[in-house]
C-alpha cells in the first residue's frame, strides 16, 4: 500500500454493466498528482463511463476507488466535489444569458455571502494564475466555444478541484485554441494537480500526456509512458486484433458511378467547419463504408446528399440509371431527391430514426412515404398495411401487430421497420447510418444480408458504421473521415484494422501547426 | 383633469401590477402560469368571503376593528391564491402536466369558483342588487395618508392612495432586487433558463419552481383583493373583475420580465384602459376600440423585442417546459 500513497486516484477492478452490455470490465487504473494521464479508446470503449463513475454520475457494480490512498465511495457529483474531483463534460452546462461569473458561482454557496463583483475578482485571480484569458462579466451567448470551455474549467477550479477530468476537450476547438488549452493544462499539472483527459486523437495524446492508458471494448488493455511509445503501438492497443465475423460478401457486378460528390463544404451554426472539401464516388452494386470517430461529419455528409443540409459549396452529381442523365442534387428539394431513388435511413443516437414517428403505428409510419400516391382525396391504407405486414413477416419484427406504436418496439425492431421501409421503395442509392447500433447478433446479420441483397440488385449502398470488424467484412471500399475531411479510401478486402484506425485518428499536419 | 387621470390610471394599474409581478416571479422559474386570471379572481373572492363573515359577526358596522377588518380578508386572500398556486405546481412540476392546459383550466376553475361563492353570498346577504357591498371593510382598506390633501396636485398624484398601492410598488421593487441581486434570484433565473444546468449545479429545481409559483400566485391574488376592496369600494359583483388577469399577463411581456419596468407599464396600461373616459364625445363603438389599446401596445412590444433579438429581453428559455431529469 505504501507505494501507492502518491496516487491521486486508484481504481481497482471496476465493473459497470448496463443491462446486458458490459461497459467496464475489471478496470484498474492509477492517476498520479502532477501528471497528465490520457485515456485512449475508440467509441464505445468505456472511457466516458469510467470517468462518469469517478465523477459520481454512475455507481460501479463492483470494484473500489481509492482517493489519496483512502477508499472512497462516490455516489453523486456532490460527493465527487467533496473529494475535489471536477469533471468537464463534452456538452457544456451553462446558462446562456448569464455572465461567466454568474455561471461559475451558480449553486456554490460561498461562506461570505453573494457578491458577484468579489466573485469576479476571484475568477480573475484564478485566470491569471493559470493563464486563462477570460472576462468574468462577459455573457455566455457572446462567447466562443473555447471561452465556454474555459468557464467550465474555471468553474471546477473555483470550487477547489485538484483532480480534473476532461471529456474530449479538444473535439470542438480550433488548433490554436487546442494549443492554448494544452498550455493551461500543463501549467495546472506543474502546480501539482492530477489531470485526466479522454481523447481519441493520437497526436494530442503524444504531445500532451505523461502516460497513456488504453481501453478497448470496456476492457483495460494497458498503460504506457508516452515518451516510450509510438503512434503505431497505441493504434494497435486501441483497435486490437482482427476478429472474423463471416459476413457474406459477393464481388460487385458491373459497378458504375451512381453518385459523384465533389468538394463538399459545410459549416455548423457557430461557424465550425463540419465538412471540409469532401469528394468521393459511390458506385452501383457496391457497398461503400464510411468509417470515422462519431461526430466527424458522417451525419452532415448523408444529410447533404438527402438535401437536408445547406452547403457552402460543392456538387452532388447523380447518374440517373433510367435516363442516363447526370443531375445535380444540390438544385433539388429533399422530395425530388427521394423520388430519384436516393434513400436515407438514419439511425441516430436516440434510436427512433429520422423518418419514424414514435407515437404512430407501423402502418402509419409506412404511410409517411406513400401518402402522396393515389388520386383519391382519401388515403389509401391498404397498400401500407400490406407493406407493414410484409416487413413484419420477412424481417421478423417482434410486435403484437401492425397497429402497435413504433416507440413501444425494441430498438432492433424499430431499425428493422425503418430499413425495411426504405428498401421497399426500390432505391437506387441507399444510405444507412449505424443501422445495427444496439442490435443483437442475429438482427445485425439480418441487416447485413438486407444490405447485401440491395447491393446485388445494383443499388449503390452507403454504410456508415462504427465497428471496424464489420466495415472490413461487409464493405467493398471503405472511406475514412476524420474531422470532416476524407483521410483515405481503402479496399475492404485488403485493408487492415490498424490502417483504418490510423486514418480515423489522423489530422492534417498543417492543422496542428497552424 | 390631468391629475385625476393620472390618479385613476394608477388605481387602475395596481391590480395589473400585482398580477404581473406575480406572473414574472412564476415565469422566471420556467412556469408559464396562465391560471393568473383565475388566481386573481380567487384572491378577490376569498377576501370577500373573509370580510363578509367578519362583518356578519359584528353587531353593527360601526363596531368594526380596523386591524381585523384588514387582516382577515388579507389572510383569506393569501390562503386562497396560495392553494391555487399549489394546485398548479403539483400538476405541472410533480405530475408534469402541460402548463398551458393546466393554466387555462385553473383560470376557468377560478372564475367559476368566484362566481359560485359570489352568487351564494349575494343570496345569503338577501341583497336586492346582484352584488354584495362590504363598505365598512372597504373603508378600512381605503385609509389614505392624512396629509395628502394638504399638498395639492403633488399630494394627489403621490400620496392619495391606500396602503395596498404602496405595498404593490414595494413588492415589485423587492422582486426586482431579489431576482437580480441575490443568490436566490440567480438560482431562480437559472432554473427558468436551463433547469438541467441548475440541477447539475446542485439546485433543487422542483423546490424553486414550487416556491416561485406559490409566491407568485399569492402576489397576483393580492391584485384581486385590491380590486374588490379598494378599486370597487368593497362591492363584489360576478364577473366584475373583467379581463384584468389577461392584461396582467400581457403586461409581463410589455415589461420584458422585469418587475420594476412593470410599475411604469401598469400605470401606462391603467391609463390606456380608461383613456376613453377622458376623451369627450366618443361613440360607444369608438370606446371599445380605445379599450383595445393595451393589447395593441403589447403586440407592438412583442414585435419589437422579437426584432431586436436582444438576449436579455427574451422570455426565460425553458418557459412552459416541464423539467424531467432523466429526459436529458
Amino acid at each position: 500500500m505504501e507505494a501507492h500513497t502518491a496516487a491521486a486516484i486508484e481504481l481497482k477492478h471496476i465493473v459497470k454493466t448496463f443491462g446486458s452490455v458490459v461497459a467496464n470490465q475489471d478496470i484498474c487504473l492509477t492517476v498520479n498528482r502532477g501528471e497528465i494521464l490520457s485515456i485512449l479508446g475508440e467509441n464505445g470503449s468505456g472511457k466516458t463511463t469510467l470517468m462518469n463513475i469517478i465523477s459520481g454520475i454512475y455507481f460501479p457494480d463492483a470494484g473500489q476507488i481509492f482517493i489519496n490512498g483512502e477508499e472512497a465511495v462516490i455516489r453523486s457529483p456532490k460527493d465527487a466535489f467533496d473529494y475535489k474531483i471536477g469533471m468537464i463534460h463534452q456538452h457544456f452546462k451553462l446558462v446562456d444569458v448569464f455572465s461567466a461569473a454568474e455561471n461559475i458561482v451558480l449553486g456554490f454557496p460561498e461562506k461570505d455571502g453573494f457578491n458577484i463583483k468579489r466573485s469576479a475578482q476571484r475568477i480573475k485571480d484564478i485566470s491569471e494564475q493559470y493563464g486563462f484569458d477570460l472576462d468574468p462579466m462577459k455573457k455566455i451567448y457572446d462567447m466562443s466555444v473555447s471561452e465556454k470551455q474555459m468557464v467550465e474549467i474555471i468553474k471546477v477550479l473555483y470550487r477547489g478541484a485538484d483532480i480534473l477530468i476532461l471529456d474530449e476537450p479538444t473535439a470542438v476547438l480550433t488548433p490554436q485554441e487546442t494549443q492554448n488549452l494544452f498550455a493551461i493544462l500543463r501549467r495546472m499539472r506543474d502546480t501539482g494537480k492530477a489531470i485526466v483527459i479522454i481523447t481519441h486523437k493520437l497526436h494530442e495524446v503524444l504531445s500532451l500526456s505523461d502516460r497513456v492508458s488504453v481501453l478497448r471494448k470496456g476492457e483495460y488493455i494497458g498503460t504506457v509512458q508516452t515518451a516510450e511509445t509510438s503512434e503505431a503501438e497505441l493504434t494497435e492497443m486501441m483497435v486490437g486484433k482482427k476478429i472474423s465475423l463471416n459476413i457474406d460478401r459477393s464481388e460487385p457486378e458491373n459497378p458504375q458511378d451512381r453518385l459523384v460528390v465533389e468538394h463538399l463544404n459545410c459549416v455548423d451554426r457557430s461557424g465550425v467547419k463540419i465538412l471540409n472539401d469532401v469528394s468521393f464516388t459511390a458506385r452501383s452494386g457496391e457497398i461503400l463504408g464510411i468509417a470515422g470517430i462519431a461526430g466527424s461529419g458522417q451525419r452532415e455528409l448523408l444529410e447533404s446528399i438527402a438535401g437536408l443540409q445547406s452547403l457552402q459549396n460543392g456538387e452532388i452529381l447523380y447518374h440517373n440509371p433510367k435516363t442516363g442523365a447526370v443531375e445535380n442534387l444540390r438544385d433539388k428539394t429533399p422530395l425530388q431527391i427521394r423520388e430519384l431513388g436516393v434513400r436515407l435511413s438514419f439511425v441516430p443516437e436516440d434510436r427512433l430514426g429520422m423518418g419514424l414517428v414514435g407515437n404512430m403505428d407501423i402502418v402509419d409510419n409506412m404511410m409517411l412515404r406513400s401518402y402522396r400516391s393515389g388520386k383519391s382525396a382519401m388515403l389509401d391504407r391498404k397498400a401500407p398495411r400490406n407493406l407493414a405486414e410484409r416487413i413484419i413477416d420477412q424481417l421478423d419484427v417482434v410486435t403484437p401487430n401492425a397497429n402497435t406504436p413504433v416507440r413501444r418496439l425494441s430498438g432492433g425492431n424499430v431499425q428493422k421497420v425503418l430499413v425495411g421501409r426504405e428498401i421497399a421503395s426500390a432505391p437506387t442509392v441507399l444510405m444507412a447510418a449505424y443501422p445495427v447500433r444496439g442490435l443483437d447478433i442475429n438482427s445485425s446479420y439480418l441487416i447485413y444480408n438486407l444490405l447485401n441483397q440491395q447491393k446485388e440488385k445494383g443499388v449503390a449502398v452507403v454504410f456508415v458504421g462504427e465497428d471496424l470488424d464489420v466495415l472490413l467484412e461487409l464493405c467493398d471500399r471503405i472511406m475514412v473521415i476524420s474531422s470532416g475531411k476524407i483521410t483515405g479510401v481503402v479496399d475492404g478486402r485488403s485493408a487492415t484494422k490498424e490502417q483504418v484506425g490510423l486514418l480515423m485518428t489522423k489530422t492534417e499536419e498543417g492543422d496542428s501547426n497552424a | 383633469m390631468l391629475v385625476t387621470f393620472i390618479q385613476r390610471a394608477v388605481v387602475q394599474g395596481i391590480p395589473l401590477l400585482l398580477g404581473s409581478t406575480g406572473e414574472i416571479i412564476t415565469e422566471k422559474s420556467g412556469n408559464l402560469n396562465l391560471g393568473i386570471p383565475g388566481i386573481m379572481y380567487v384572491g378577490g373572492i376569498s377576501g370577500v368571503i373573509g370580510a363578509f363573515l367578519y362583518e356578519q359577526s359584528l353587531a353593527s358596522p360601526a363596531a368594526i376593528n380596523p386591524f381585523l377588518a384588514v387582516f382577515i380578508p388579507l389572510f383569506c386572500s393569501i390562503l386562497g391564491s396560495l392553494l391555487m398556486g399549489l394546485i398548479y405546481a403539483v400538476l405541472t412540476v410533480t405530475l408534469r402536466a402541460n402548463q398551458n392546459v393546466t393554466g387555462l383550466a385553473l383560470t376557468t376553475f377560478g372564475v367559476g369558483f368566484g362566481n359560485f361563492f359570489g352568487g351564494s353570498l349575494i343570496k345569503l346577504a338577501k341583497s336586492d342588487m346582484p352584488s354584495i357591498s362590504l363598505t365598512a371593510t372597504s373603508n378600512c382598506f381605503r385609509q389614505t395618508l392624512p396629509f395628502a390633501n394638504d399638498l395639492g396636485w403633488f399630494g394627489k398624484i403621490f400620496f392619495s392612495y391606500s396602503f395596498l398601492v404602496y405595498a404593490a410598488i414595494i413588492i415589485a421593487l423587492l422582486a426586482s432586487y431579489v431576482l437580480n441581486r441575490t443568490r436566490i434570484g440567480l438560482h431562480l433565473r437559472a432554473v427558468g433558463e436551463n433547469p438541467a444546468t441548475a440541477d447539475a449545479a446542485g439546485i433543487n429545481v422542483s423546490l424553486y419552481k414550487y416556491a416561485a409559483t406559490c409566491v407568485g400566485s399569492v402576489v397576483a391574488g393580492l391584485g384581486g383583493l385590491y380590486y374588490v376592496m379598494d378599486y370597487a369600494s368593497g362591492v363584489w359583483s360576478n364577473n366584475g373583475f373583467g379581463d384584468r388577469g389577461w392584461l396582467a399577463i400581457a403586461l409581463v411581456i410589455f415589461a420584458v420580465w422585469r418587475p420594476n419596468v412593470s410599475i411604469l407599464g401598469s400605470i401606462l396600461f391603467g391609463g390606456l384602459f380608461i383613456v376613453h373616459n377622458y376623451i369627450p364625445n366618443l361613440s360607444v363603438s369608438m370606446q371599445e376600440i380605445f379599450k383595445m389599446l393595451p393589447y395593441v401596445v403589447t403586440i407592438i412590444v412583442l414585435v419589437v423585442i422579437s426584432m431586436r433579438e436582444s438576449r436579455e429581453n427574451q422570455p426565460p428559455a425553458h418557459l412552459g417546459v416541464s423539467y424531467f431529469r432523466e429526459e436529458r
